[in-house]
C-alpha cells in the first residue's frame, strides 16, 4: 500500500495541487512542494513540462513552455527530487505526457520514481489499452499507482474497465474540456459526480479542471473524495510565487 | 509482411490510439463506424460522384515527354494538381465530410500549415452548409494570407494558434483541444495519414484512389498496372500513401519517399523525419518524430509549408524501418530548382512540395525503360511568392 492509499483511507474531501516543475523559477520545484506541505495540502501532481501538451490550457500550456525555457529536463527533475522524502511526506504523483517517460525508458522512468518515492503516475495520453499490454506489470513492480481519467462522456462500461485496472483513484474530468477552460459548476456536473458515485466503484474519485475556489472545491468533494486544483494554483503562482501559497490554500478550504 | 494497418491499428510498431481519454469517445465511435460507412453503396455512391463532378477525377497520368528524355527513363506525373483546390488535399476533405454527415455532426474543425487543407475543408463544408473551423498557425497566418483569405471567402472560420512555436503542430494542438472541448457535435478533419488510429487508415484509403487510378492508366498507357516505381514527397505522408497505397505489397513496385531536407539534413533546418526522428508520440500515434534527447518536440524547417511537419505517419516510419520504402531528402535549393525545371520543360508550375518528388531525378539515376511515376501532388499558384522571392523573379 502507497502513500496514496494510505491519504486515501485516512482523509475525506482531500486537496490536492498541481504544479509544473521548475516554474516559475528552475529551482521552485522543490521550495513549492515544501510550501504546499506545510500548508496542509494533502496530496501533489508534479507535472513534468511537455511541448505540445494536448489536454491543458494556456495557463498550463505557458507555465511548461516557460519550464522548459528555463531548462527543466526530466533529468533534472529527478536530480531535484533526489532528497524529496526527507522533507515531504504527502503523497506525490508525475503528471505529464507519455512521449518524455517514452524517451526516457519507461522502465527506468519507474525505477528512478521507486528511488525517489514518487507514488504514481497521471500520463493521459497513455491509453488503457496500451497501459494494459504493456505497462501494468511493470508500474506496479515498481510500487507505482496509475491514474486514469474519466469524463462525463465516458461510459459506465468503459468506467468500470478503468475501475478494474486502477490502484488508487479515478481522475473525474468535471466537464468536457481542457484544463483551465470553466468556472463554476451547473447541474450537469452534479448529476455527473452523483452518477458516478452511485456506481460505487471500487477507486475512489477525486475531481479535476474547473475548480478554482471554495466554492467549485465544496461542490466537488461533496460526492467525492477530494479535488485537484491546477490552473488557478498556476496562475496565483504567475502573479504572487511562493509566498501566496498559504493565502491560495487558505481561500479554498 | 503486412505495410497496411492491423486491426489494432498499428503499422508494425507504429500507430495505435494515443488519446486522453476526453478523446477517446469521438475517436472510438469512428472507429467503430468508419469501414462500415465507407463501404456502403450509398456513400460510395456519393463519393464518386463527388470525386468526378466536383474534383475532377480522374485526373490525368501524364507522360512528361521532354523531362523522360532529359533523365534518359519513363517519367509519368500522376496530375494530383489539376484536382479542385490545387492539390490531392480534396480527396481526403470529400471523404471526411460525407462521414462526419453519416455520423450526425454539425460543426467541422480542422488543422492546416500552408492553407492547402484548410482550404480543402472550407471548400468541402461549403459546398454541404456545415460550419467550419480551421485552425492554424499565427505564424502561418502570416506566411500564407492568400489562402487565410480563400478560407474566410469559402465562409470559414480561421482560428490563430498562439501557443508553442504557432505553426502546424501548434494548430493540429488547438484543434485537438477544441474537439475535447466540444465532444458530441463535432467532427476533426485531419488533413493526413496522422493522429490516432482509425485517421492514419481513414485518410490513406480515401487518398488510395490515386494509385487505383495509376493502376488503370498505366494499364492503357503501358500495358502493365505496376510501374517500376511511384514516388511521392511526404511531410505528414497524405499524397504519397494515396499513390502508394495499392502498390504496398506488390514487391515489384519500388516506393519512394522523397523528404525536405531544408537547409541540409545537419544543418538544425530541415523536416527530414526519416534521418533526423527517434519513435515517440504525436498528435495521438506512435510514430518517427523529431525530438530532443528529453522527448521534447523540435520544430522543423523546409521551404515548403507542407512539408513542414515533426513526424510522419505511421504508415511511412513503417516502410522506412522495414525497409520497404527508399527514403530521400532534398534540399530547399534542389527542390526550388527543379520546380523551375518543371516549368521550363512541361510547361507545369508544381506546388514546392511536389517539387522536392521531382527533384530527385538529379539525385538519384533511373534505367531508361523504368517506368518511374511521379505524384505531382499540388500546383505551384500558392507559392508564386516564396517562387519570386527565390527567383528574383
Amino acid at each position: 500500500m502507497n502513500r496514496i492509499n494510505d491519504k486515501l483511507n485516512t482523509k475525506s474531501k482531500l486537496l490536492s495541487i498541481y504544479f509544473t516543475a521548475g516554474y516559475p523559477n528552475l529551482e521552485d520545484t522543490v521550495p513549492v512542494l515544501e510550501s504546499l506541505q506545510a500548508n496542509g495540502v494533502d496530496m501533489v501532481e508534479i507535472g513534468l513540462p511537455f511541448s505540445d501538451p494536448l489536454a491543458d490550457g494556456p495557463t498550463i500550456q505557458a507555465s511548461g513552455t516557460q519550464a522548459l525555457k528555463n531548462g527543466m529536463t526530466t533529468t533534472l527533475l529527478f536530480e531535484q527530487l533526489k532528497d524529496i522524502r526527507k522533507t515531504v511526506s504527502i503523497p506525490l504523483i508525475i503528471m505529464g505526457y507519455f512521449n518524455p517517460v517514452l524517451q526516457y525508458g519507461v522502465e527506468n522512468f519507474c525505477k528512478k520514481c521507486q528511488e525517489i518515492g514518487i507514488d504514481g503516475f497521471i500520463l493521459p495520453d497513455l491509453p488503457l489499452a496500451e497501459y494494459q499490454e504493456h505497462y501494468q506489470e511493470m508500474f506496479e513492480k515498481y510500487g507505482l499507482v496509475n491514474v486514469f481519467l474519466i469524463t462525463p462522456q465516458t461510459s459506465d462500461e468503459r468506467i468500470k474497465q478503468i475501475d478494474d485496472a486502477s490502484n488508487g483513484f479515478i481522475y473525474m474530468v468535471s466537464s468536457a474540456s481542457v484544463t483551465g477552460s470553466q468556472s463554476g459548476f451547473g447541474n450537469a456536473q452534479t448529476d455527473y459526480f452523483a452518477r458516478i458515485k452511485n456506481m460505487n466503484l471500487n477507486n475512489p474519485q477525486i475531481v479535476g479542471f474547473g475548480i478554482n475556489n471554495s466554492e467549485t472545491f465544496d461542490a466537488a468533494t461533496k460526492y467525492t473524495n477530494g479535488a485537484i486544483i491546477g490552473s488557478a494554483f498556476i496562475k496565483m503562482l504567475t502573479t504572487k510565487g511562493i509566498d501566496g501559497i498559504s493565502d491560495f490554500v487558505k481561500s479554498i478550504r | 509482411m503486412n505495410y497496411n494497418v492491423n486491426e489494432k491499428g498499428y503499422y508494425g510498431e507504429f500507430g495505435g490510439a494515443y488519446i486522453p481519454e476526453m478523446l477517446y469517445p469521438n475517436v472510438e465511435e469512428l472507429r467503430q463506424q468508419y469501414l462500415k460507412v465507407m463501404a456502403s453503396d450509398e456513400f460510395q455512391a456519393e463519393f464518386q460522384d463527388l470525386l468526378k463532378e466536383y474534383v475532377g477525377r480522374p485526373t490525368p497520368l501524364y507522360f512528361a515527354k521532354r523531362m523522360s528524355e532529359k533523365y534518359n527513363t519513363k517519367i509519368y506525373l500522376k496530375r494530383e494538381d489539376l484536382c479542385h483546390t490545387g492539390a490531392h488535399k480534396v480527396n481526403n476533405t470529400i471523404g471526411q465530410i460525407l462521414m462526419a454527415q453519416r455520423l450526425g455532426k454539425k460543426r467541422i474543425i480542422a488543422e492546416t500549415g500552408a492553407g492547402q487543407h484548410g482550404v480543402a475543408t472550407a471548400t468541402v463544408c461549403a459546398l454541404m452548409g456545415l460550419e467550419c473551423i480551421v485552425y492554424m498557425g499565427e505564424i502561418d497566418i502570416a506566411r500564407q494570407a492568400p489562402n487565410v483569405a480563400r478560407m474566410k471567402m469559402l465562409g470559414a472560420t480561421v482560428v490563430p494558434a498562439l501557443s508553442g512555436s504557432r505553426t502546424l503542430k501548434d494548430a493540429t494542438n488547438e484543434a485537438i483541444r477544441d474537439w475535447i472541448n466540444n465532444p458530441t457535435d463535432t467532427h476533426y478533419i485531419i488533413g493526413s495519414v496522422v493522429g490516432p488510429h482509425p485517421y492514419p487508415d481513414m485518410v490513406a484509403r480515401f487518398q488510395s484512389v490515386i494509385s487505383e487510378e495509376i493502376k488503370t492508366q498505366l494499364q492503357e498507357k503501358e500495358g502493365r498496372e505496376n510501374p517500376d516505381f511511384v514516388v511521392a514527397c511526404v511531410g505528414g505522408g497524405s499524397n504519397a500513401a494515396g499513390a502508394y497505397y495499392h502498390y504496398l505489397d506488390q514487391p515489384d513496385v519500388g516506393i519512394i519517399a522523397v523528404e525536405a531536407a531544408g537547409k541540409g539534413i545537419h544543418t538544425g533546418e530541415s523536416a527530414a523525419t526519416s534521418a533526423l526522428g527517434k519513435t515517440g508520440i504525436i498528435h495521438g500515434s506512435k510514430t518517427l518524430l523529431m525530438q530532443t534527447d528529453d522527448g521534447q518536440i523540435t520544430e522543423p524547417y523546409s521551404i515548403s509549408a507542407g512539408l513542414d511537419y515533426p513526424g510522419v505517419g505511421p504508415m511511412h516510419a513503417h516502410l522506412f524501418t522495414s525497409g520497404r520504402g527508399e527514403f530521400i531528402s532534398i534540399t530547399d535549393d534542389d527542390a526550388m530548382n527543379a520546380g523551375l525545371a518543371l516549368c521550363k520543360l512541361e510547361g507545369i508550375i508544381p506546388a514546392i512540395e511536389s517539387s522536392h518528388a521531382l527533384a530527385i531525378f538529379e539525385t538519384r539515376t533511373f534505367k531508361p525503360d523504368d517506368v518511374v511515376v511521379v505524384n505531382l501532388s499540388g500546383r505551384g499558384d500558392k507559392d508564386l511568392n516564396n517562387y519570386i522571392e527565390y527567383f528574383n523573379l
